[in-house]
């Protein structure tokens, strides 16, 4: 493998049903970044049938080029056409780095294609940056230290390990990155895409699975323990009816709602709704106190979320010693301008 | 039918996380438990087993008490267990292992193989995807329910918006999520049987078609530049804004910065 | 003296601990509060071989040591109570008589469908006028052609309405010993729905409500020669041995339950904040969970070792365990009610209310000094050995 040969950032454009998903134009937003540091060029890679079309949109979010793999075989995904799509692209363009979308996709189709074009691969990496490898060169080996290096941060050990990988020695450098992870840039609209096609030719072996049936899923209701955002609510919120400004905020963020141990005595929510000591615990992404004063009966079910947020009028409420982030206020006031304005940031993007 | 389930020790992250006085994680005080994901392909086997009475052999690679899970699996019902552990083959990352498992799973027959989606230590999902492509033999990721059919294995694959209903010709290698069953306990006596069970061991030397130089620390790919552990969090910001306005603009902008929206 | 835990000891006690966490502990309150027997739970322990631990493979049992089955108990009573002694009677109270005193035909029809979980077990010895005296039995039992003919009642028994196979105690004669007049007792085993078998007042308890407890009443209950469990006349030998392996179970119903105890109070004390810290900084609440944490320690080593005793009677049936089983019991079960009460205390005004275990574990414990032998009943034995 002649490493000087691998050039340019390489973005794997996922499509589902012919509708380009919304990871792609978070990892071209990354992409140009990392291609301008490197000074190349952004390529998206678009597999599946009938995609032609779709080009344009991935010029207009920061692709220079787009390689488009286009084949019946490629209708819906499975994992051998599609690897055989990639890795063909791989093994003919030689991109110094090849990003896909952490998603149930990307998540079999990235080890699979890492293996077979042998390389590495560094899985839901959430900070993607250039820079050398080792970080610190040792005294006395500076020459090998090696610059330009795709740096991938990532979480491990459940979420309790932060760790920087580098691919030193082996081409493209891939990683894979979850969704609303990194920033899709401002669209340039009118952008025209300068395409390629190629078509490295399907034939069917023992690899390529049937597909017997697609069903698409419907939303069913979230158990408040698998919710990754809680819109959670206590004696302060007043009222059941007052309920209502949290399930709007809930809705807005697709988010669940949840309560205190006072709520459920009230009558307000049931049980299964409680997060405590005597209800559940949970670990959400994102756990919004609203009006919840943080006795500690509360907290213990619930100071593992990754980010809390609280909203109380009393100052002094307890809640804001496990809050990240704490405003002191009035949440009648708050939430409601708080969903409108989460609604139009939203639209926005 | 001969199915061989691929299975991990690794420290309960999910479960039992706690923290030293300073903040700092406390590693030690973490169980040594069989992977979710891989207990619930274990599940999966052992259904199969009672319904068609196939033959379960567990593996894994791993430090020598990583025999531990391998016992746990046999006392829950598979029939036998190997462990795969040599100094050579440590610090190794996702290629270096599943050429390595691939290279065991070389010497056996197999019909079908599970594995777990996803180790709760390394969290990448890689794998098993990647020893069936060592092995050249067709993979479904994310199953959410295995049946088999003859020749031929029915999975229901999971995707974010919906599944697909597969069906695969056997050998293939399949990856099992936790939610695809409730997996069964052990018996009391099955851990006694277990216990006294011979647990086969191989080193380097019993890997078939593998190049030292795709093993271990040095035949991995990847590398990790630097690495550290979190620390439990005390209080954060607090902000008494002066409007509602004020108190909305900042919440939007953290939920912004932390890619919340 | 090792006193380390071999490793399938150690794969057992997470097996019962995960099985307990999961399927048991986040019942208990409603089982208590319903008073309702555990029935789906006592099926999944069936499942998985745990009525019938110490029985031999051969019998349909996992063929496990006494000590697997006391840690089985031991970790059942650290999240219900109810659920430990569900086991703790149906194992030691009915499977293991019938498997020491059986005939290899009461074997197969009965041991096995026990040991399996398929029939759950109960014992009737105590009666109205006969709880600690024993000889007190007024419950007949004569033989009429091929069937002895049982008539009588018994109270207090455990696993009452819900169990399928129980074994009985009854008069079936007079002896003479020096002159005086003893009653000669004997045991049989009588299976529910046989006619003139009916059950009597369901007892309303202060802990344990999940235990199905029952009167039990026979009114010209005719059951077959074969019935006859053991020989003639030997009733209180098989009920003495078979309480001395009960005294073992309910001294690991009462550890558990101390254990559970003592855990839900070291993680409460090291959250709740009085005063700016937390009340586990405080030495007073320090040295009591000293002395807490010391005593069960004690009691763990003693119910242990009357296992460890009784493993050995398996192998050479002139062991005796009775003693040993009689201090575990005692100390276990006084240790238990000790450290309950205590959790209550450190617990505050929160240890008096139902949704916090430790109320509940106060009054599970409670019993452990009473069934099986009062606590009196065991100084009896234990003294008597000593002074013999």
């Amino acid at each position: 493998m002649n490493l000087e040969e691998y050039k340019g950032v390489y973005v794997f454009a996922q499509q589902v049903d012919n509708e380009i998903s919304g990871i792609a134009f978070e990892l071209l937003g990354k992409a140009k970044q990392l291609a301008g540091d490197l000074n190349e060029k952004v390529t998206a890679v678009l597999i599946g049938s009938g995609i032609k079309g779709l080009a344009d949109q991935l010029a207009e979010y920061g692709a220079d080029k787009v390689i488009v793999v286009d084949d019946p075989e490629l209708k819906d995904y499975r994992t051998e056409p599609y690897a055989h799509a990639l890795a063909s692209v791989i093994n003919k363009y030689k991109p110094e780095i090849m990003l896909v979308g952490a998603t149930a996709i990307g998540r079999d189709l990235g080890p699979t294609v890492s293996a077979r074009v042998a390389t590495g691969l560094t899985a839901d990496c959430t900070q993607l940056d250039i820079g050398d490898f080792p970080l610190v060169a040792i005294p006395g080996k500076e020459a090998e230290q090696k610059h330009n290096q795709l740096l991938m941060t990532r979480p491990a050990f459940g979420g309790n390990t932060i760790a920087t990988i580098a691919c030193p020695n082996n081409r493209p450098q891939m990683a894979t990155v979850r969704p609303g992870v990194m920033q899709k840039i401002e669209p340039i609209k009118g952008a025209k895409a300068d395409v390629e096609e190629f078509n490295p030719g399907f034939t069917p072996d023992k690899r390529y699975v049937t597909i017997k049936e697609v069903v698409k899923a419907v939303t069913d209701t979230v158990d408040i323990m698998d919710a990754k955002i809680l819109v959670s609510g206590g004696r302060g919120v007043g009222t059941p009816e007052n309920f209502k400004l949290l399930e709007d905020l809930a809705a807005v963020l697709g988010g669940t709602v949840s309560c205190s141990r006072a709520v459920v005595d009230a009558g307000w929510k049931p049980k299964d709704l409680q997060v405590g000591q005597t209800g559940k615990t949970v670990r959400p992404h994102v756990y919004f106190a609203i009006g919840i004063s943080g006795a500690i009966q509360h907290v213990a079910g619930m100071e593992e979320s990754d980010i809390i947020i609280a909203i109380n009028k009393d100052e002094d409420a307890p809640i804001f010693d496990v809050a990240d982030y704490g405003i002191v206020g009035d949440l009648n006031k708050i939430v409601p301008q708080l969903t409108e304005s989460i609604k139009a940031a939203i639209a926005n993007k | 039918m001969k199915i061989i389930v691929c299975i991990k020790q690794v420290p309960d992250t999910k479960g039992g996380v706690k923290f030293n006085p300073d903040g700092t994680l406390d590693r030690g005080a973490m169980l040594a438990i069989m992977n979710p994901d891989d207990k619930a392909g274990l599940e999966a086997a052992l259904r199969l087993k009672d319904q068609y009475g196939a033959e379960v052999t567990v593996l894994t690679m791993g430090l020598p008490k990583a025999a531990d899970v391998l016992r746990e699996a046999i006392a829950m019902g598979a029939d036998k267990g190997i462990l795969v552990t040599d100094r050579v083959l440590g610090g190794a990352d996702t290629w270096a292992t599943s050429t390595t498992i691939a290279g065991a799973i070389r010497n056996l027959d197999y019909d079908l193989i599970i594995t777990g989606r996803q180790a709760i230590d390394g969290d990448t999902a890689q794998v098993g995807p990647q020893i069936a492509e060592h092995l050249q033999i067709p993979v479904i990721s994310y199953a959410q329910d295995i049946k088999v059919e003859g020749d031929k294995v029915i999975v229901q694959r999971q995707y974010d918006d919906r599944y697909h209903i597969l069906e695969a010709q056997m050998p293939c290698l399949v990856t099992a999520l936790s939610e695809l069953n409730e997996p069964r306990y052990m018996t009391p006596g099955g851990i006694f049987d277990a216990c006294a069970a011979e647990i086969t061991t191989w080193g380097r030397k019993d890997l078939k078609d593998v190049d030292d130089a795709n093993i271990g620390l040095a035949g991995s790919p990847t590398k990790i530049a630097k690495a550290s552990d979190k620390v439990r969090k005390g209080a954060g910001e607090k902000i008494v804004p002066d409007s509602p306005e004020d108190a909305v603009s900042y919440i939007v902008g953290k939920l912004q910065e932390k890619h919340v929206i | 003296m090792d006193f380390t835990l071999s490793k399938e000891h150690e794969m057992a006690r997470q097996l019962f601990k995960d099985f307990a966490e999961k399927e048991v502990k986040p019942l208990a309150q409603e089982v208590d509060e319903t008073e309702t027997f555990p029935r789906a739970n006592v099926e999944k322990m069936a499942k998985y071989g745990f009525l019938g631990i110490p029985v031999p493979k051969q019998y349909g049992g996992q063929g496990c040591d006494p000590l697997t089955y006391v840690m089985c108990v031991e970790e059942m009573s650290k999240v219900c109570g109810t659920t430990g002694v569900i086991v703790s009677a149906h194992t030691s109270l009915c499977c293991d008589p019938i498997q020491t005193f059986g005939t290899e035909e009461q074997k197969q029809k009965y041991l096995v469908p026990l040991a399996k979980g398929e029939k759950l077990g109960a014992f009737g010895l105590t009666e109205p006028g006969a709880g600690t005296d024993a000889q007190g039995q007024q419950t007949k039992a004569v033989l009429d052609g091929d069937e002895w003919v049982l008539n009588g009642s018994k109270c207090f028994i455990t696993n009452g309405k819900e169990a399928d196979v129980y074994v009985i105690f009854a008069v079936t004669g007079k002896i003479e010993k020096r002159g005086k007049f003893l009653k000669e007792i004997s045991a049989f085993i009588v299976e529910k729905g046989t006619p003139g078998f009916t059950f009597g007042t369901k007892e309303n308890k202060m802990g344990i409500r999940g235990s199905s407890t029952y009167e039990l009443i026979f009114t010209d209950c005719r059951i077959p020669k074969e019935n006859l469990l053991g020989q003639q006349g030997k009733g209180f030998n098989i009920a003495m041995h078979t309480l001395d392996g009960g005294r073992i179970g309910i001294a690991a119903q009462a550890l558990g339950i101390a254990e559970g105890a003592l855990e839900t109070t070291i993680n409460y004390v090291k959250e709740r904040k009085q005063f700016g810290r937390s009340i586990g900084a405080f030495q007073n609440t320090q040295f009591q969970l000293a002395d807490m944490a010391t005593k069960v320690e004690a009691a763990k080593m003693l119910v242990y070792k009357a296992a460890m005793k009784k493993a050995e009677y398996a192998k050479n049936p002139k062991v005796s365990y009775s003693v040993e089983a009689a201090m575990a019991k005692l100390y276990a079960a006084e240790v238990a009610m000790e450290v309950t009460t205590k959790a209550v205390q450190l617990h505050g005004g929160y240890g008096y209310i139902r949704e916090y275990d430790v109320e509940r574990m106060m009054r599970d414990a409670k019993i452990t000094e009473i069934y099986e032998g009062t606590s009196e009943v065991q100084r009896m034995v234990i003294s008597a050995n000593i002074l013999k």
